[in-house]
């Protein structure tokens, strides 16, 4: 229900962001501000024609009919965000990875590789798995806790707030505004912006399980809970600085140096471990079980599950660090605690992957379930795969190389990816009262396209990160080293063609998946043969029927 | 007693480890022990019941 | 000793269920890492060394650091020699932790698609480096760098220098009032030709000076990221340094 509040303050934000830019002390705060100006009187005026003058007693009685059901509109919203945000990061992507294999693709100074790569990971980390995070907490914690969101429009403050804090972000990359702290690039009032809205973020969420009714609270919604708090905690530690100007754009960390170093990558890290593992393994415990339709293999173990991993990826972030100016002892106790996380990272894997117990014949004929499927297979081998790197003597070549590249794109592409394509596949038919998707055959071949994708990607940035390593170590008999550094840039050029085509057939299977939602959206439904051995009819309709509406 | 390094290391090793493989024994003991069953089986039906 | 245990499950069942107890323990188990790993860099006394030479950036220094902040150069290059055999022999002498104590944020980077840069400092002339940022593949025909010969036509668009230095400051980086005060006229004289350099390079130690972009009438931002990028690691004398070994 829209009343005159959000309309009063979206214009009171558009003529502060006037005012701001006309009194900026630097012309980066000038241009950004202005930015802001334009989004917010856009965003007005969009309000201000959607406004209904209805009398409060009709308010109300809208606001009671409303209560009773879940609050799907913003969920909505969030799926068409998700798959948005997914094809623009992955489309500024393939950029700035042909960038790396054809540097006259640079266009200086805006869309230079420096400006694109953090715009590239933002809009992967904070747009795609961002949005989907919020997206699916909020249906979760709904499903889960049988309540309807708590707080009202919070929640569409929060869907847009966050929003808002995207655009801001990358538009500010763009710029050349960046506190290049690798992902958490945006500057100081972008970082307080994101602040308010994750705690209305963390209250509606808290809201609705206090309100819930249902005695347990689900275990999905406690990987939710941890994430929301966590991520709040370090967001604010990492994102303390000095600005400049309160009109100024520029700001100074608060830490320097060594313990700069170590705040950044025990944010870092942990925005790995909280933003796109434990957010996204709360998705896992509930869609799989769902998609699967059956309970969770052990719920008992995801309460170890749970603990182990909240307790020892904390700890984990100096691995990041090895070999540097940081004390040994911290890098040591890094890739301790690194090495135990491999424990409860299978061990949700495992509980994953086990519910499809007696069920696997589903995973022959239903795509979405395949897709889940893929997802912790990638979760459980970048698990391995970074305590793997962990290691000192590992790291040492590893650091610094693509290496580390091909284990974060298997970590995003594979398991973040592809659970999040795997709950928009789930959540469209649903949201939208559709009877099925639009085709099965196209999240097939989602499913292949990106499967493919990912796989070459990895594989050759093994290759390429190994070779870069190698090189850059390499001795002659007469004790000098073979390579120069540009002979090793050189060698990697063809590594650097095949990421693009890995990219691009990524991007592909995302593009069909946009497609496919847009048509399922529309109500169409693709006349098509069912997929190999699949029972028909078609079998991805709702379990049950929806809730009442 | 001054609180370097060595004195912080030595405790970790020691009593630091104990104390927390005593926390992780006794969570997961509590987690598995038999009278919880029901209620986890419980909980773990969760996502289902939506649909009722 | 039955009812004991019983009031003791009804309480666990509470727990269970309650969202402020999961909100608690879940904050207090990520919190313990987090307070174990990063206070003791605060006060243990041997996280830095105090090494001779160290000293803040000068305002023109700083404000080329900001354009390499600005551009995201990290993203490519480290700043961060590890102290293996064939880094120090291919970019010097392995980084101490005193190295980037005024560095706000630390520039340590994570990958390396170009050479590290925390010795770069003194290594090639003004004009390579003009030349290189302008055009990479004219200097390194392998390179795959962008080109960053916009900077040459920009101004360099500080307009309150002491500001930076007051900022830094606040965050505990030891500017004295004496450099505050000079802030704009340290900026301005750094990249003059036949400047007078003295009073500056009393504040600021080892300042590379004179024109650094080919023209001495306009103050670029090519001028400043030169001006940072040749002095970057020169700061601590090797020759004369002595590592505390009670540190590593």
């Amino acid at each position: 229900m829209l009343t005159a509040t959000p309309i009063i303050l979206t214009g009171a934000g558009a003529f502060i962001g006037l005012l701001a830019s006309a009194f900026a002390k630097d012309a980066f705060f000038a241009q950004h501000m202005a930015i802001l100006a334009i989004i917010l009187t856009i965003a007005t005026v969009i309000l201000l024609k959607r406004f209904q003058f209805s009398s409060p007693a009709q308010i109300q009685r809208r606001e009671e009919a409303a209560r009773s059901v879940y609050m799907d509109d913003v969920i909505r919203w969030g799926v068409i965000a998700t798959a948005f945000w997914g094809v623009v990061g992955f489309l500024v992507g393939v950029i700035a990875a042909a960038q790396l294999a054809w540097p006259e693709l640079n266009i200086q100074p805006y869309l230079n590789f420096g400006r694109l790569r953090p715009l590239h990971t933002s809009a992967v980390v904070f747009a795609f798995c961002g949005s989907a995070l919020i997206t699916t907490a909020f249906y979760v914690v709904q499903r889960t806790c049988r309540a309807r969101l708590w707080g009202g429009n919070l929640a569409w403050f929060v869907f847009w707030g966050y929003q808002l804090f995207i655009v801001m972000a990358a538009t500010g990359y763009l710029l050349g505004i960046t506190q290049s702290k690798e992902y958490a690039e945006p500057e100081w009032y972008v970082d307080l912006w994101l602040t308010i809205v994750w705690v209305a973020f963390l209250m509606v969420y808290v809201g609705t399980i206090v309100k819930r009714n249902e005695p347990h609270i689900y275990v999905a919604n406690w990987f939710f809970l941890s994430f929301i708090v966590t991520i709040a905690m370090l967001h604010i530690v990492n994102g303390l600085s000095m600005p400049v100007s309160l009109l100024g754009s520029k700001s100074y960390s608060a830490f320097g140096g060594v313990q700069d170093a170590l705040t950044q990558w025990w944010y870092g890290h942990n925005a790995v471990g909280f933003f796109l593992t434990a957010g996204f393994l709360g998705m896992m415990y509930y869609f799989v079980p769902k998609q699967a339709d059956r309970p969770i293999y052990s719920y008992r173990l995801s309460i170890i599950h749970f603990w182990g991993l909240i307790f020892l990826y904390i700890w984990a972030g100096p691995h990041h660090l090895h070999f540097t100016a940081l004390p040994d002892w911290a890098q040591t106790l890094g890739m301790v605690f690194s090495i135990m996380l491999w424990m409860p990272s299978w061990g949700g894997m495992i509980n994953g992957l086990l519910t499809l117990q007696g069920a696997w014949d589903k995973v022959r004929t239903d795509p979405i379930l395949r897709m889940m499927v893929i997802s912790l297979a990638f979760y459980g081998m970048s698990t391995f795969e970074g305590p793997v790197m962990s290691i000192k003597t590992v790291n040492s070549l590893s650091h610094y190389t693509d290496w580390t590249i091909g284990h974060v794109h298997s970590g995003a592409l594979g398991w973040n990816g592809m659970i999040t394509f795997a709950a928009l596949y789930f959540l469209t038919p649903r949201l939208w009262n559709r009877e099925r998707l639009y085709s099965l055959r196209m999240v097939n071949w989602h499913f292949w396209l990106a499967t493919l994708g990912i796989v070459i990607y990895a594989a050759v940035m093994w290759v390429s990160g190994i070779t870069q390593g190698l090189m850059w170590r390499e001795y002659d008999a007469q004790g000098y080293l073979v390579y120069s550094f540009a002979e090793s840039v050189a060698a990697l050029h063809p590594y650097y063609v095949m990421r693009v085509f890995a990219g691009l057939l990524y991007l592909s299977g995302a593009l069909i998946m946009a497609f496919n939602l847009f048509m399922t959206i529309r109500g169409k439904q693709r006349i098509e043969a069912p997929l190999r051995n699949s029972p028909a009819p078609i079998n991805d309709k709702p379990v049950v029927a929806q809730p009442a509406q | 007693m001054e609180l370097s390094y060595q004195t912080m290391r030595t405790f970790a090793d020691s009593w630091g480890l104990l104390y927390m493989f005593i926390i992780f024994c006794f969570v997961v003991f509590w987690t598995f022990r038999p009278s919880s069953k029901p209620m986890n089986d419980d909980a773990a039906q969760i996502p289902f019941k939506e649909d009722n | 000793m039955a009812n004991l245990t019983h009031r003791f499950l009804e309480k666990h069942k509470k727990l269970e269920r309650n969202v402020s107890l999961l909100f608690v323990f879940s904050l207090l188990a990520v919190l313990v890492g987090g307070i174990v790993e990063i206070a003791p860099l605060f006060y243990l006394e041997n996280t830095i060394e105090k090494v001779k030479g160290m000293r803040p950036y000068s305002p023109l220094e700083l404000a080329g650091r900001n354009i390499y902040v600005r551009e995201g150069c990290y993203v490519c290059h480290s700043q961060m020699i590890r102290p293996f055999r064939d880094e120090v022999e291919r970019y010097g002498n392995y980084s101490l932790a005193a190295e980037s104590m005024y560095d706000r944020p630390f520039q340590w980077g994570s990958k390396r698609t170009g050479p590290d840069l925390a010795r770069v400092g003194g290594r090639y002339s003004n004009e390579w480096h003009v030349q290189h940022l302008t055009d990479p593949q004219s200097v390194v025909p392998e390179s795959i760098m962008p080109k960053y010969g916009f900077l040459t036509e920009q101004a360099l668009d500080v307009r309150d220098p002491a500001a930076h230095l007051i900022a830094n400051r606040r965050v505990s980086v030891p500017y004295t009032d004496d450099m505050i005060e000079n802030a704009s006229a340290d900026m301005k004289v750094q990249a003059e030709i036949d400047g007078d350099w003295d009073d500056l390079l009393a504040r600021y130690p080892k300042a590379v000076v004179g024109d650094f972009d080919g023209d001495p009438k306009r103050l670029t931002e090519m001028d400043a990221l030169v001006a940072y990028l040749q002095m970057v690691g020169t700061l601590v004398d090797f020759s004369t340094y002595e590592p505390d070994l009670s540190s590593r």
